[in-house]
């Protein structure tokens, strides 16, 4: 490690505070949380309370960002919609980080045929069309958020694995590596003491940048009717609605359109700060 | 020296050589020559300083001795049984009573742990004693090596390298280990940073009592520590001897090459003996004698035959044809 560093978490936290668009990044995201943790406190209305009376009315004072082809207050259905998926994100990036480093550490660690095997693995996986591939299981199985959260995890995880398997074969050589193992310890402590520790940085930045890509596949497959089912609100599938009466309801398409483009903007720029921040050769910046 | 021999540690005629492939498309595997039947004996208690250029397997040498690494050929013996084929629960059980100490206190400590679980991770995968046993411990070894009693809830990235390396020593002795493998434990330091290390390194032995095989490039650091010292040149030992003996007259050309390289402050000017050429490459070490290019003593010869370690003085080794 870099001699000069001194402590390790206030020097990243200073330099992230410092990335403007990573801070507006982790405000979106922040943001988010909130609105996800705490509906009630941005809409009183019921997300599927029908009202024919009131079908695609414009935004108003009474339903800020108006109502669906149903009568159903937007604002409403958005903010229990940022539930699902926050959700669906990170139980997608949990799957998915959790088999990478899996794989990672095994193949990093052991080398030898299983590393060959299953990185040949992860190569015939990243031949894919990943989306499509997603399309051909979930029409096989039941369109309900959990499979969605599996099939996004059981096909992202290749970026991880590698990520971690190249960390993995730097590390093991390092000398307090040899050292634990002179004091007796066994694979298994090397492996979860000393090695996984230490390629974390990298996964929290992949991880971060992975929440975005799994909320913008579950919105693409909840527009395409294959992801979140009506009547749970989805952003997807409120932009579903959208499409069908966008020439007479732009509110159906614009709102939630913003929301998944703030939130994947927010990942992605919070993430590309994390690994900024977390580079040894631009400390001191 | 086998049969009733009451060396703590016995090297028998190592062998190690790592492959490295030319290029990609080449089938011909090549061998770095590391270590090339290396034989030597670490007494109970005493220092064995192995002193020789960069690259000339010493090293390698020392993470054989404690199984860190597979040697191709040879046999270790430590405490009078064979541990070469050991695995599983009796290497971990006899990897209680080996230990080492490393050149970079930057790398040999782990970033993300606290000092207190570094230095206490022997007694917890030993199951020797409890949270709070080793907590007591901790803090009494880092006192021992001169460290505050805070240190033990610091990280590594907060001492300095000489600071690092006493957190080296300390998880090295917590074992009270019969062999400690000092792999330039020093030369990564200041001057003066040196001194106090080396001292705190000789103080411990008398205290517990343990063999050092002293690892280093540097004569006068050898010199400082040792007992016996083994002189290596391109994987092969060129010299054993007594320290005082091989300071005060090295046999082998390549050590009085050696010493002679040594400044000395004030000293009486010695024989001034400079080596030609370059250390050859030990993936094609030259045949016969391996110092045979840069002797100035070479004869044909040396060329050919390759001289072997023997007796030239009493208690001295010497592998070398005119000596």
């Amino acid at each position: 490690m870099d001699p000069s560093q001194r402590s390790m978490g206030v020097d990243f936290l200073k330099r992230l505070m410092r990335n403007r668009l990573a801070v507006a990044g982790g405000a979106a995201v922040l943001f988010f949380f909130i609105v996800s943790a705490f509906p009630r406190a941005f809409s009183s209305h019921d997300p599927n309370r029908i009202d024919v009376l009131k079908v695609l009315q414009p935004p108003s004072a009474e339903h800020p960002l108006g109502t669906d082809e149903l009568g159903r207050d937007v604002l409403a259905r958005m903010v229990y919609g940022a539930r699902i998926s926050l959700k669906v994100g990170f139980v997608a990036v949990g799957i998915a980080t959790a088999i990478g480093l899996m794989v990672g550490l095994f193949a990093g660690f052991y080398g030898g045929l299983g590393d060959a095997v299953l990185m040949r693995f992860v190569d015939i996986m990243l031949c894919f069309p990943t989306f499509f591939l997603i399309l051909s299981v979930i029409a096989f199985l039941e369109p309900s958020i959990y499979n969605i959260m599996g099939v996004i995890g059981l096909t992202g995880w290749m970026g991880v694995a590698r990520l971690v398997r190249a960390e993995t074969l730097s590390i093991r050589e390092r000398d307090f590596v040899a050292a634990a193992r002179a004091q007796g310890a066994g694979d298994l402590r090397i492996i979860v003491r000393h090695i996984l520790p230490n390629t974390l940085a990298p996964v929290l930045v992949a991880a971060t940048l992975g929440v975005a890509g799994a909320i913008l596949t579950e919105s693409a497959l909840s527009f395409l009717g294959i992801g979140v089912q009506p009547p749970t609100p989805s952003w997807g599938n409120i932009l579903t609605a959208g499409k069908d009466n966008i020439e007479f309801a732009w509110w159906l398409s614009v709102y939630p359109g913003l929301a998944i483009l703030f939130t994947v903007l927010g990942y992605n720029l919070l993430g590309e700060g994390i690994r900024d921040a977390a580079d040894p050769r631009l400390r001191g910046r | 020296m086998n049969g009733g021999n009451a060396a703590l540690l016995s090297l028998v005629n190592i062998y190690k050589h790592f492959p490295v492939r030319q290029s990609f498309f080449s089938r011909e595997m090549l061998k770095v020559h590391a270590i090339d039947g290396v034989s030597i004996d670490v007494p109970y208690g005493k220092t064995v300083g192995l002193v020789g250029e960069s690259g000339c397997g010493k090293t390698t040498l020392g993470r054989v001795a404690l199984r860190l690494i597979a040697p191709d050929g040879g046999r270790i013996r430590f405490e009078g049984t064979d541990i070469t084929r050991l695995s599983g629960e009796e290497l971990r059980r006899t990897r209680r009573s080996m230990q080492i100490i490393f050149q970079d206190p930057y790398s040999s400590l782990n970033p993300r742990m606290r000092v207190r679980d570094i230095v206490g991770e022997g007694w917890r995968v030993h199951g020797m004693g409890g949270r709070e046993e080793i907590r007591e411990k901790a803090a009494r070894l880092l006192a021992r090596v001169g460290l505050s009693p805070d240190a033990a809830d610091k990280y590594p990235h907060e001492f300095s390298g000489g600071q690092r390396q006493r957190i080296g020593i300390a998880r090295a002795i917590a074992l009270s280990p019969g062999l400690v493998v000092a792999d330039e434990p020093v030369s990564a330091l200041d001057v003066s940073v040196q001194a106090q290390i080396l001292n705190l390194l000789k103080d411990i032995q008398e205290e517990y009592g343990m063999a050092y095989l002293f690892i280093s490039h540097d004569l006068r650091v050898i010199r400082h520590m040792s007992d016996i010292v083994a002189v290596m040149y391109l994987g092969k030992l060129m010299e054993v001897s007594p320290a005082e003996d091989l300071f005060r007259g090295p046999l082998h050309p390549y050590t009085r090459s050696l010493l002679s390289a040594v400044p000395m402050l004030g000293g009486t000017p010695r024989e001034n003996i400079v080596l030609r050429g370059e250390i050859p490459s030990p993936v094609a070490p030259p045949p016969g004698c391996r110092f045979h290019t840069r002797c100035f003593l070479a004869q044909k010869v040396c060329e050919e035959v390759c001289p072997l370690l023997r007796e030239s003085a009493p208690g001295r080794l010497t592998a070398c044809h005119f000596v």
